[in-house]
């Protein structure tokens, strides 16, 4: 091969490369925006309608060990070193006063759903590939496909996952992996999800990546994700926690 | 289930995310990595035989061939009872998704039972096989003929190509087995969002702590086996097995420190509820159990049989113990990792509460069940394929 055909060859080759980066470019752009899930806990006052509205909503079992979304309360007490938290019934009913005022040095409500990690391991260790990422950024299961095995549930750092108990009202979904879908049903009509539209005061906040009050809630906050470490890189984004929730 | 969990709630301590109230993976699989081990560390026996040329435990090639495969079809047994959808449980094997490790289940095990172990067996026994075919008349005969497949060459040629075809079998089952097992350890190991399972070392422990078992196991059917067949056990053999026990299990131990030693200095995220885990509720399982029955003990006997010549029936009966022992401790292993670990609440601020039921789906009961299930597989193996020589003939 003479020095000639050398140029044009490799030309051809590297124009071959930067032809296939730049349709793969287009590609990723022309990608649907995903969503964005954003709790403001300063805003949270535990009253446990999120609760209620998620499980009516998603045919979630009333019982007090079946939860795609829940409350947690979080307390420091003056002179006490270790905080407290608890969740009675995942906050369904709301939170019981137990602790007097006084002896309160802060306190407060944080509502926890799943992430719909980017990174999600639940979809990494799902032997069948029940559990998958929509174009947008959802994190679902196939009911009609998931085996029951819950390994999905073993690898969520987040507890956000149960087993649809065999006795639950949806027979479809029975003895398969359960979670959080952000109410996709209701989401792809333009609809909250129920718990953000049950929630009175406003703190939980539900939209497009592109949706401009999402997007300015998130610049003039400093915002914090559960679990960092974790590498799951959770698109649920928390306003005002400490770094104890977890 | 409910009611259950209306108890495992009562029990719960500290804080746990609601939806950890219920232990997803039951005895059922604690029982299955212990049920592989088994099959992994028994194969490891019979391969000493093949590839290290022990002749000492050449009493026990077959037995322990013959016992890995009535675990090995045992294996899958508790997994299915497991799931919520037994019915698609071929679906990990037809639309598997190749980034889960548990994905590969069905492959390893598929390649472990068809590939290595029943050609090993097959060409192990073809010599007797055809023999047998020849001889045995009814429904036997019958088997025997099948069992052949159709081939009957026996000569001298054909034999050296079957002995030639286990040597290479066995050098390839030897990492097979070691795959098999160190990737059960993998499933678990693997989960990062358990600081109790989340280790490299996992599948390492598993592998070594499955050696341990397997020897334990074959030594223990062996003399439990020739007590019953009434002739007494290959002295030289038992003590063989013994000393491989012993080593195996200073191994195994050896790296449990390791692992221990590395969560207590490297004190991470979640230590101390690793520190109240063993120390509160563990402690019976793992510390007594597994710990000081489960290991101490039967090495510290096996090392004094050892070490004071005692003679040959005590030093059996002390092995064999020993053995039984050492199997309770294997399978409180394997419960204090599966169980342990859920009961561990991945907030790290409190614990769930297993309840085992007697009776239902995933109960104790069934678990039981399921461990008798190779025992019976291993018996009918046993009659079809005896593993004695000298019974052979007259069986």
């Amino acid at each position: 091969m003479n020095r000639r055909k050398f140029l044009i060859a490799s030309s051809a080759i590297a124009s071959g490369i930067i032809g296939f980066r730049l349709a793969r470019g287009e590609e990723a752009e022309g990608r649907a925006t995903g969503y964005i899930f954003v709790v403001d806990v300063r805003k949270c006052i535990g009253c446990g309608r999120c609760v209620r509205a998620c499980k009516i909503e998603n045919e979630v079992p009333l019982k007090p060990y079946y939860f795609r979304t829940w409350v947690e309360r979080y307390v420091w007490l003056k002179g006490e070193k270790d905080l407290k938290v608890d969740s009675p019934n995942g906050g369904f009913d709301g939170f019981p006063n137990i602790y007097s005022e006084d002896e309160v040095a802060k306190s407060y409500f944080v509502p926890k759903l799943c992430n719909h990690c980017e990174d999600p391991p639940c979809v990494q260790v799902c032997p069948v590939g029940a559990t998958y990422r929509t174009p947008d950024g959802v994190v679902l299961v196939d009911e009609k496909y998931c085996i029951g095995c819950r390994y999905c549930i073993q690898a969520c750092p987040y507890g956000a996952r149960y087993l649809y108990p065999r006795d639950g009202p949806r027979e479809s979904r029975r003895n398969t992996a359960d979670k959080c879908t952000w109410c996709y049903h209701r989401i792809t009509k333009g609809y909250k999800p129920a718990c953000v539209m049950a929630c009175p005061t406003g703190a939980r906040m539900f939209g497009r990546e592109d949706d401009e009050r999402i997007l300015r809630v998130l610049e003039e906050n400093s915002v914090s994700v559960l679990k960092p470490e974790q590498g799951t890189k959770p698109r649920v984004f928390y306003i005002g926690i400490d770094s104890e929730v977890r | 289930m409910s009611d259950i969990l209306e108890i495992a709630l009562r029990h719960v301590q500290g804080f746990i995310y609601p939806n950890e109230v219920e232990i997803y993976w039951s005895v059922l699989i604690a029982v299955y990595p212990y049920i592989t081990g088994l099959v992994a560390g028994a194969f490891i026996v019979a391969s000493l035989e093949r590839i290290f040329r022990v002749e000492e435990v050449k009493p026990t090639y077959r037995l322990a061939l013959l016992t890995a495969l009535a675990f090995l079809i045992t294996a899958p047994m508790p997994l299915i009872a497991h799931l919520g959808h037994p019915e698609r449980a071929l679906e990990i094997m037809f639309t598997p998704n190749t980034s889960s490790a548990m994905a590969m289940f069905g492959f390893v095990y598929a390649w472990y039972l068809l590939v290595v172990l029943l050609i090993e067996i097959y060409f192990d026994y073809r010599k007797d096989i055809v023999t047998w075919a020849r001889e045995r008349r009814g429904i036997r005969g019958a088997i025997y003929r099948i069992l052949t497949l159709g081939d009957y060459d026996i000569s001298d040629s054909a034999t050296r190509r079957d002995e030639k075809i286990v040597n290479v079998i066995t050098v390839i089952g030897l990492p097979s087995a070691a795959f098999l097992h160190g990737y059960v350890g993998f499933i678990f190991g693997s989960v990062k969002a358990n600081p109790w399972w989340s280790s490299p070392l996992m599948p390492i422990i598993f592998l070594f702590s499955a050696m341990v078992s397997g020897i334990a196991l074959v030594l223990a059917i062996y003399v439990i086996s020739s007590v019953i067949r009434g002739v007494s056990p290959d002295v030289r053999c038992v003590d063989k097995l013994a000393s491989y026990l012993l080593y195996s299990y200073i191994l195994d131990l050896g790296l449990e420190f390791v692992e221990f030693s590395h969560v207590f200095y490297t004190r991470e995220e979640g230590f101390e509820a690793i520190l109240a885990l063993i120390n509160e509720k563990l402690f019976f399982s793992m510390i007594v159990v597994q710990v000081i029955v489960g290991a101490i003990v039967p090495v510290a006997m096996i090392a004094v049989a050892k070490v004071f010549r005692m003679p040959d029936r005590a030093r059996v009966a002390v092995y064999t113990v020993s053995a039984i022992l050492t199997l309770v401790g294997v399978f409180a292993m394997r419960w204090n990792v599966v169980i342990g670990g859920q009961i561990l609440s991945k907030t790290f601020r409190g614990f769930s509460y297993y309840v085992m039921p007697l009776l239902g789906p995933e109960s104790a009961s069934i678990a039981a069940a399921i461990m008798v299930v190779p025992l019976v597989i291993l018996y009918v193996l046993v009659k079809i394929l005896p593993p004695w020589e000298e019974r052979a003939e007259t069986a």
